[in-house]
């Protein structure tokens, strides 16, 4: 039952996971952070009704925390610079999707795939994120919006190197 | 009519709106071009997430994500719950392994109270002593004998109606345990036992007893566990209603 119960989670955890982090390996060790961190504060669910919810929520923090040893929050100024140089050409291409994805800020990749990849509601995805629903609302646009510029942009901003 | 935000618009993209405000913001995009275009790159840019990332769902779990634990630093108690009940990994083993003491006095919570479901849920003509047509003198009676305040949780919306309640000898005095059935006649058993030990509050914990599934938290003096013969993910969602109405 206990088996069953966790294996629900882990394959949903892991799309996200593969989503937010890009790499297979550094994924998966996301996802494997989250499920102990989860197992030792099991006591602190019942806060939440939603353990779906919770777990994403488990996600950000150790995601954040990741990010924060990595110095790898502010991408947006490395961003606009490849921009600026990637000329429009060539229609959207789902393989560009992924790298596309690594060129947004953390904040709004996380926004967006809450809410476009796992489906949460703006609601659930203010909890997970800790942010109030505004704040949810705000990354969303943003992001979407950048999004859209990068896919227009994407074949050559993929070979773009980003800079830690 | 009220104006068409720009929240509306992605909410409208990502399918969260009620039918009513969906017809409206769908009345709007025909005649506002942009916010149509819009409304389609973010509908394109969420299919195209799903599209690329649904096959993850698909692969094999690794290994090791199968055997994730606790982390020892932070959890004192985890290798000698680990090593003394040889229980396997999960968050459900988590829920009733992560301080053992207190394992012993809850285990026979979430048994007795199945047994309980067991005995009575299949009961045609007697299923209660005292019906929900009397609740309050159902209240009234079990709490004086528990020697402590009950309160019935209401589940009609959950599609649920109290059936009423019965006195039960439980492992250190009486139980009280209420039933609910819904339009079907499937029936759901609120066991409540009063504890002598320090007051303490616990996560839900989840037993499958047989076919009886059941949820079991400790709230301050009193124990619950919620039983029935249904699958896990109804019963928590139930669940979740019983405790928030005990602890508004």
């Amino acid at each position: 039952m206990d088996r069953a119960a966790i294996a629900e989670h882990i394959p949903r955890l892991r799309r996200y996971a593969r989503a937010l982090a890009g790499d297979s390996h550094r994924a998966d060790d996301l996802v494997q952070d989250t499920l102990e961190r989860a197992l030792t504060k099991f006591h602190l669910w019942r806060h939440g009704s939603d353990l779906r919810a919770w777990m994403f929520s488990i996600m950000h923090n150790v995601f954040i925390n990741q990010l924060k040893s990595r110095r790898e929050l502010a991408l947006d100024e490395v961003t606009e610079a490849a921009l600026e140089s990637a000329p429009q050409s060539d229609p959207l291409q789902l393989r560009d999707l992924d790298a596309a994805l690594r060129r947004l800020p953390a904040e709004q990749r996380e926004v967006l795939l809450l809410v476009g990849l796992e489906q949460l509601s703006y609601a659930e995805a203010s909890q997970a994120l800790n942010v109030p629903v505004g704040t949810v609302m705000s990354r969303l646009s943003r992001g979407r919006e950048r999004l859209r510029d990068l896919m227009s942009a994407a074949p050559a901003a993929a070979n773009l190197k980003i800079v830690k | 009519m009220s104006t068409i935000s720009e929240t509306d618009l992605h909410a409208y993209a990502d399918g969260q709106l009620d039918e009513a405000r969906r017809l409206r913001v769908q009345a709007h995009l025909a005649h506002d071009a942009e916010a149509a275009e819009n409304v389609r790159v973010w509908s394109a840019q969420n299919q195209a997430l799903r599209a690329l990332y649904n096959p993850i769902l698909n692969e094999p779990v690794p290994q090791r994500l199968l055997a994730a634990r606790a982390q020892k630093s932070r959890w004192p108690y985890y290798a000698l719950a680990a090593g003394a009940m040889g229980l396997s990994f999960g968050l459900g083993w988590m829920g009733r392994a992560y301080q053992a003491d207190r394992m012993v006095d809850m285990a026979a919570l979430p048994h007795r109270a199945a047994i309980a479901y067991a005995v009575y849920a299949p009961e045609v003509r007697h299923p209660v002593e005292v019906g929900a047509e009397q609740q309050d003198h159902l209240v009234k009676w079990l709490s004086k004998r528990l020697g402590h305040e009950l309160k019935v949780p209401l589940l009609t919306q959950q599609g649920f109606d109290l059936v009423g309640g019965r006195l039960l000898p439980g492992g250190k005095g009486p139980v009280a345990q209420f039933m609910y059935q819904d339009s079907r006649g499937q029936r759901i058993t609120l066991y409540v036992s009063r504890r002598d030990a320090e007051p303490q509050d616990t996560a839900f914990r989840f037993s499958q007893e047989d076919k009886v599934a059941v949820f079991y938290w400790i709230d301050g003096k009193l124990g619950y566990a919620l039983s029935a013969e249904m699958d896990r993910a109804r019963l928590l969602t139930v669940a979740t209603v019983v405790y928030r109405q005990l602890n508004p």
